[in-house]
């Protein structure tokens, strides 16, 4: 269970957003979503405390993860598997090595052990061919799909995601939306999924966090976002409603 | 204001690096593969660059003094002592601060702004014992073996340039150079390097772990710790000498 309470961020002057409140219960898919640069990616490494906020707290299972000593937070960390917007591939290794990286260093597994499990994770990712090349060799749906599998290597709790399906084609996009689903009803895995992309909102969410004008706008279930009439909500759906 | 906090950012990053410096497993392979990239892949530059500073060295030499007063042995000692004492150390320290530290924070810089740090830190790594304590520690092993390549070298410059230009043969050449050579003028070189090898790398990878803002922040980052790099060798060059001579 993850509770964010009254979180406020801001660099220097500049003010990302405050009294963001919302909660996600185990084994839901939550979706944030927001015009860019509302800090949605802000939000997102709040989450992993890859960033400290002004005030407010994000509580794992009860444990706020700002007051851990960075030991805490290592293991604490370790129950996620975080896909950023990029990829955040390791460019120094290749894409075998890449989703292999945190089996090496947190795993006893043998070699053999160890190809099984990242072809398994390449092959839930549709990409077993994928692993010889080097990720400069990869396009920019599949760096995200490896990132996808080093994410899910190590069997996380909780997913984050970050735009798992800007900048992809339609149907690229949808085998994600899909994969999310299977992740999330196979291996029992909690999502976070960032997106400005209502298809996939519908598809994949049971409730929307949506980031509007330095704040938590709007809080619910998916049910209650098709509902709902606050007007900064509404106008973002239609809107994205006409994008192609 | 801003000098001192990034003074304190770069402590605070130094004390990390410092604290998980027994995490030898994570660090290991990384640090192998800096000996192989700081120290290796520096020698050729490093040997012309030695080479040439000797060489220039004995012809400015022999011009500057008039070897009708002197014993042309001085030639030999007056360029042995300075490459050892100062400029095996402080040219190629200059040299490495753009070869190395360019590479290191340009590589950090583009981890950062393509948050392959935030991804390491996500997985429940420490970024810094990955990162910052493998680069610090080979600069700090390899610099030595590479001022010491780079005096060898100068010295094989001045006997090289001394004898085609027919200034002095080599046996005179390295008569002077023994004359005035001081064991504790080589250990005085290694200190030097030793210490440029921290600075420079250090600096280079505070640089880089902090750069912010895309290609044009790594940009800014490489040019901050190139220059910064240079200005504290040459400071920490006056410093140890006002100490150690
Ligand atoms: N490290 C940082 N330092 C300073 N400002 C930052 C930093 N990271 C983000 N910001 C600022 O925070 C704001 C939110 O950025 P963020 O990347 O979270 O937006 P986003 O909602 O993810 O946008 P997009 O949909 O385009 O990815 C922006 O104004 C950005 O300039
Ligand atoms: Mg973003």
């Amino acid at each position: 269970m993850i509770e964010v309470q009254n979180l406020k961020k801001s660099f220097g002057d500049n003010l990302v957003w405050e009294d963001v409140s919302f909660s996600i219960d185990d084994g839901e898919t939550t979706a944030i979503i927001g015009k860019s640069g509302t800090g949605k990616s802000v939000l997102l490494k709040h989450m992993n405390a890859l960033m400290y906020p002004d005030s407010g707290s994000i509580k794992i299972d009860g444990e706020c993860l700002f007051e851990l000593s960075y030991s805490e937070l290592r293991k604490t960390r370790q129950q996620f598997g975080i896909l950023f917007q990029g990829g955040a591939l390791f460019d120094s290794i290749s894409t075998f090595e890449n989703v292999a990286f945190p089996l090496r260093y947190f795993t006893d597994l043998k070699e053999e052990e160890i190809e099984h499990e990242v072809n398994e994770a390449l092959r839930m990712v549709n990409l077993e061919a994928a692993g010889k090349k080097s990720t400069a060799e990869l396009s920019g749906g599949m760096r995200k799909r490896v990132g996808l599998a080093r994410a899910i290597i190590l069997k996380p709790r909780y997913l984050l995601y970050d735009e798992p399906t800007s900048g992809l084609d339609p149907e690229t996009s949808d085998e994600i939306n899909d994969l999310i689903l299977e992740m999330a009803n196979t291996l029992d895995i909690t999502s976070v999924v960032i997106t400005h992309d209502m298809h996939s909102v519908l598809r994949i969410a049971e409730k929307v966090v949506f980031i509007d004008e330095q704040k938590l706008s709007w809080f619910g279930t998916l049910a209650e976002m098709k509902e709902s009439d606050h007007p900064p909500l509404v106008d973002f759906i239609t809107a994205s409603e006409y994008q192609i | 204001m801003e000098a001192i906090r990034q003074f304190g950012q770069y402590t605070l990053l130094l004390y990390q690096a410092l604290r998980s410096v027994t995490e030898f497993s994570t660090y290991r392979n990384n640090l192998f593969a800096e000996f192989v990239k700081i120290g290796y892949q520096s020698i050729p530059i490093i040997m012309l660059t030695g080479v040439f500073t000797g060489a220039v060295l004995t012809l400015q030499t022999a011009y500057q003094l008039d070897t009708d007063l002197y014993p042309v042995t001085i030639v030999g000692s007056i360029v042995g002592q300075s490459i050892i004492i100062e400029l095996a150390a402080v040219i190629g320290g200059l040299v490495l601060a753009g070869k190395v530290g360019a590479r290191i924070s340009t590589e950090l810089g583009t981890m950062r702004v393509s948050e392959q740090i935030d991804a390491l830190e996500s997985m429940g790594f420490n970024s810094v014992t990955f990162l910052v304590v493998p680069r610090v520690l080979a600069g700090i092993c390899m610099f030595p073996v590479l001022y010491i390549t780079a005096a060898t070298l100068g010295i094989c410059g001045g006997v090289l340039a001394g004898a085609i230009d027919g200034i002095l043969p080599p046996a005179q050449f390295m008569q002077g150079a023994r004359q005035f050579f001081f064991p504790e003028d080589v250990v005085f070189g290694i200190v030097k390097s030793f210490v440029f090898g921290f600075v420079i790398t250090s600096i280079s990878c505070f640089k880089g772990y902090t750069a912010f803002g895309g290609a044009e922040g790594v940009g800014n980052a490489t040019t901050q710790a190139t220059v910064l790099s240079c200005i504290y060798v040459l400071l920490s060059d006056f410093v140890l000498a006002a100490i150690l001579l």
